[in-house]
């Protein structure tokens, strides 16, 4: 189904059933408004690995095994160099390095929040909610809803199984629907009619409608899709699967969107160009590549921003992995933003730099560059930034 | 007609009996011949006042009417006892058959094992296996809780031993709180769900799970956590912006300092010392450290309390609780949870006043708010968080028959966002509908309907094996028409209406708003 025949399709839908607000939201948001993607790696993930810091001896030194060699065209296992300091993880290779090349990505390190718990959940939260650490005054309320709530034409949308933080607490309806498995949706259109029905007359009759209606749609949508790419899947059973989804959904329909993708948590075993950090590393990078192709023109108008709660030690640990650390390295993805540089405040990385001995300093605040970016990209002005992150003093970073 | 009459009135209590003979030869003997449905206003009350419905609670409410039945309810006089399969069931669990002390012996060595090992793949699958474990342990204090309050007599005080582990919330991913968890729940709060505040206070105050959770067990002289203290005034007694000030935190946080949990060995050192022993206060896994007391005179809400060690902690929670704000602040709470999103400040008066005329005594403010004229015209506009969703589907779906596998109900709650000891922050789970009422939550609650009503789950299998076929619950039961029925909205009776089979019956039943909002 192109735009226009949904555009047809979903005002007939409008029409034929008021009730049925769903529909009459999906087009809110002006063709041309930005649309945001976070993803939000959950578990820490080993920046180091990512962005290699090869012009530090110390960065050997402390990663006996786990250490990627440097740049060298011999060695196709050896990092790929992006300036004189950093290289990136080879099994980027062939979807993110062609997009740096392209100027289409850029990465902030030492990168964070001023949360020193070095606590998944904590972290988690304190990012999720965009409030300063320790002064978090409601427990209730994310950034992005607060964010969504700035701007009401944009729809907003959350690709998990449960709302997260993030998108709670906000002034109208964010859906939320994973589009990680099987999206067969478990009611038919008749028992869904029904079930909508019944709410009718209640205050929550768009939510029940809207949230039955988004299964079916994005159903029926993905099948559309499968169909053209000749691929049949039901489950998404990696990330470029899924993101392509999230494509379809994002490319007519949603602004605002948000993903989590787990298992960055890599105390053991955590290998370099092969192993468990690089088949997540590779499956993220092939995701993102595929996100960016899935929505074809419309890439120029899309920033993605990959976090994560914390960085990790920069010393890999006894059991050849590396625990919980402090600052890490964000990703700033898009057709037009001002990439191929590694942005932000950076130091030397020897021993004498590391926080407490251990792990990168924060020089990047989250919330200041979040504020920056989203400011930029939508021209929102210095309250309404407040609002979305109270007390930050947001930094352009020149990134979009 | 008469032979009909007959066989019912052997199966009457005389007393019944003669009242239904009355009605026998009077106009009214249709009705007589089954029990007719409970009027509206019963229903709606017995409702909030429980998870729902089931079989077992409408009889024993037709039985002692409501006075009694409250009576009994608040006086706790209906006991905790499930049926004898879900007592095993819970009885099996390893957090129940294993003290909690040694529970935390056992982690203790584990962890001293651990860290003597050489580092490699030994030590780092001992690391998971003990990971794996804690979890565990977590899973079965989930499922205690969700198998009592879906199977305890009482439902009144198993709603409230729901309401007060969200209102004095741990986080079970937390330091030590997996391994006490289950003991938190039932040796801090429900001995106390029904009794005074302050005792209730006092016992979490003194749980191994509190104290780790808000890191009490690291406040010690010199070395001043005020975490708890904020939170014991902030989200526990008063409420925020109440009156009480940053110096009254830090104030409180002094005279919380050496409270904590026991450490699992013994200290000779102590009896070196005997005045400093005379100090100690041990009470289960709770200690109070002199050693770690800071003994300076204090200022707490305007009040002096004079450095004397833990007696000072128990002077500190009298005045607390005894503070108009506190009576309050949790009178407010309750109705909120009870009554409405928004409760009419009229009867949170009320029941402030019976806090405070009671010094506090939870049963005595329920009474008020259960008998009140604003719960009667509050019904039917509470919308039910998922715990209360999970609980009373199960309840009216399965009836009382005993379920043989609690991880589904884990599942669901996660699923729906709203795990037992699974909130992250302090301040526990929304009690409103709009923490739960967005699209996608709708979406998925639709979903689990449909999971129970067409028994398409495992809830009859037991954990392990392939999974049992086809049962299903069947919903329209004597339960449904002496209840539900009567009283439906006209959009979900049509819904009903337009079911093809029981499984989807079930299903609209367990996804209307006559059934979600209570």
């Amino acid at each position: 189904m192109n735009r226009r025949d949904f555009l047809r399709a979903a005002t007939a839908t409008a029409m034929a059933a008021p009730a049925f607000s769903f529909a009459g939201r999906l087009f809110a948001a002006p063709a041309s408004a930005p649309r945001f993607l976070l993803v939000f790696l959950r578990g820490g993930y080993d920046c180091n690995n990512l962005l290699v810091p090869y012009a530090s001896d110390f960065y050997y030194e402390s990663r006996p095994t786990l250490a990627i060699a440097r740049p060298d065209t011999g060695n196709v296992n050896s990092a790929i160099a992006l300036d004189s300091h950093w290289g990136l993880n080879p099994v980027l290779r062939d979807s993110i390095y062609p997009l740096w090349q392209k100027r289409q990505v850029a990465f902030v390190p030492f990168a964070g929040t001023d949360d020193l718990s070095r606590s998944h959940f904590e972290t988690q939260d304190n990012i999720e909610s965009g409030e300063p650490s320790g002064q978090r005054s409601d427990f209730r309320s994310g950034f992005m809803a607060r964010l969504s709530g700035q701007m009401s034409s944009v729809p907003s949308i959350a690709f998990t199984d449960a709302l997260p933080l993030t998108f709670q607490g906000g002034t109208h309806d964010i859906p939320n629907i994973s589009l990680r498995g099987n999206t067969k949706p478990v009611f038919d259109t008749r028992q869904a009619g029904i079930l909508a029905g019944m709410y009718k007359d209640t205050s929550l009759a768009s939510a029940a409608s809207d949230g039955l209606e988004l299964r079916q749609t994005v159903s029926k949508e993905l099948q559309d899709e499968m169909m053209k790419a000749n691929r049949g899947a039901l489950n998404a059973k990696n990330f470029a699967a899924e993101t392509q989804r999230i494509a379809t959904m994002m490319r007519d329909q949603y602004r605002l969107g948000f993903v989590d993708v787990g298992g960055w948590d890599t105390h053991v075993n955590q290998g370099n160009v092969t192993g468990g950090l690089a088949n997540n590393l590779s499956n993220l990078g092939k995701g993102l590549a595929a996100y960016a192709d899935a929505l074809g023109d419309e890439w120029n108008n899309t920033v993605v921003v990959v976090v994560s709660e914390f960085g990790r030690t920069f010393r890999e640990n006894g059991n050849k992995g590396t625990d919980h650390g402090h600052g890490t390295v964000y990703w700033v993805l898009g057709g037009k933003v001002n990439g191929g540089r590694i942005a932000g405040e950076q130091v030397a990385i020897n021993a004498q730099s590391l926080l407490q001995n251990r792990d990168y300093p924060v020089l990047t605040n989250y919330r200041d560059m979040l504020g920056g970016l989203l400011g930029r990209t939508w021209g929102l002005s210095g309250s309404q930034l407040q609002t979305v992150f109270p007390g930050a003093r947001p930094r352009d970073l020149q990134l979009a | 007609m008469r032979v009909v009459l007959k066989s019912i009135f052997t199966s009457l209590r005389p007393s019944l009996a003669t009242a239904a003979l009355v009605l026998a030869i009077g106009p009214g003997m249709a009705t007589a011949r089954t029990p007719s449905p409970l009027s509206q206003d019963d229903v709606a009350w017995l409702r909030r006042d429980g998870f729902d419905l089931d079989t077992a609670t409408v009889a024993r409410y037709r039985d002692l009417g409501r006075s009694r039945f409250l009576d009994r309810q608040l006086d706790d006089r209906d006991g905790d006892a499930v049926p004898p399969q879900i007592a095993s069931l819970i009885g099996s669990y390893e957090v129940v058959s294993t003290p909690t002390e040694q529970l935390l012996a056992n982690l203790r060595d584990e962890q001293e094992k651990i860290k003597a090992m050489p580092d490699g793949d030994d030590k780092t699958a001992a690391k998971k296996a003990q990971q794996e474990h804690a979890n565990l342990l977590l899973q079965q204090a989930q499922q205690i809780e969700l198998l009592h309050a879906i199977y305890g007599p009482n439902q009144l005080k198993e709603q409230m031993v729901w309401f007060w582990l969200n209102h004095f919330s741990v986080y079970g991913a937390k330091g030590r709180v997996r391994w006490v968890a289950a003991d938190y729940a039932q040796n801090a709060i429900r001995p106390h769900a029904l009794g005074k505040f302050r005792d209730l206070v006092m016992a979490t105050l003194q749980s191994p799970a509190m104290m780790e959770f808000l890191d009490n067990a690291q406040n010690a002289k010199g070395h001043v956590n005020e975490n708890y203290a904020r939170e014991l005034m902030e989200l526990h007694t008063l409420g925020v912006n109440s009156g009480y000030t940053q110096q009254d935190v830090q104030q409180l946080a002094l005279i919380l300092t050496g409270s904590g949990v026991a450490p699992l060995r013994e200290r000779p050192m102590l009896e070196r010392h005997p005045r400093v022993a005379a100090q100690f206060v041990h009470n289960g896994l709770f200690e109070f450290n002199p050693m770690r007391h800071d003994y300076s005179d204090k200022v707490l809400l305007g009040q002096k309390i004079k450095g004397s060690g833990f007696h000072e902690v128990e002077q500190a929670i009298d005045l607390i609780t005894r503070q108009p704000a506190c009576a309050q602040f949790i009178s407010r709470k309750l109705a909120a949870y009870f009554v409405a999103d928004d409760p009419p400040p009229a009867l949170v008066a009320k029941m402030a006043r019976t806090f405070q005329r009671t010094d506090g005594d939870i049963a005595d403010v329920l009474r008020t708010m259960l008998e009140s004229k604003e719960l009667s015209t509050s019904y039917g506009k509470k919308f039910k968080d998922p715990m209360q969703f999970v609980v009373s589907s199960v309840r009216v779906a399965y009836d009382g028959k005993p379920i043989v596998n609690a991880k589904p109900l884990i599942n669901w709650l996660n699923q729906l966002g709203e795990p037992v000891f699974g909130r992250l922050t302090p301040d526990g789970w929304p009690l409103d509908a709009s923490g739960w009422s967005s699209s996608g939550q709708m979406a998925k609650r639709f979903e689990i309907a449909g999971a129970i009503g067409t028994g398409n789950n495992r809830l009859l299998t037991p954990e392990g094996l392939p999974r049992n076929g086809g049962d299903f619950p069947m919903l329209t039961t004597r339960l449904y028409y002496d209840t539900f029925d009567p009283y439906l909205s006209a959009p979900t009776r049509d819904a009903l209406a337009k079911a093809t089979s029981q499984q989807e019956w079930n299903t609209f039943l367990l996804s209307s708003p006559d059934f979600n909002y209570r």
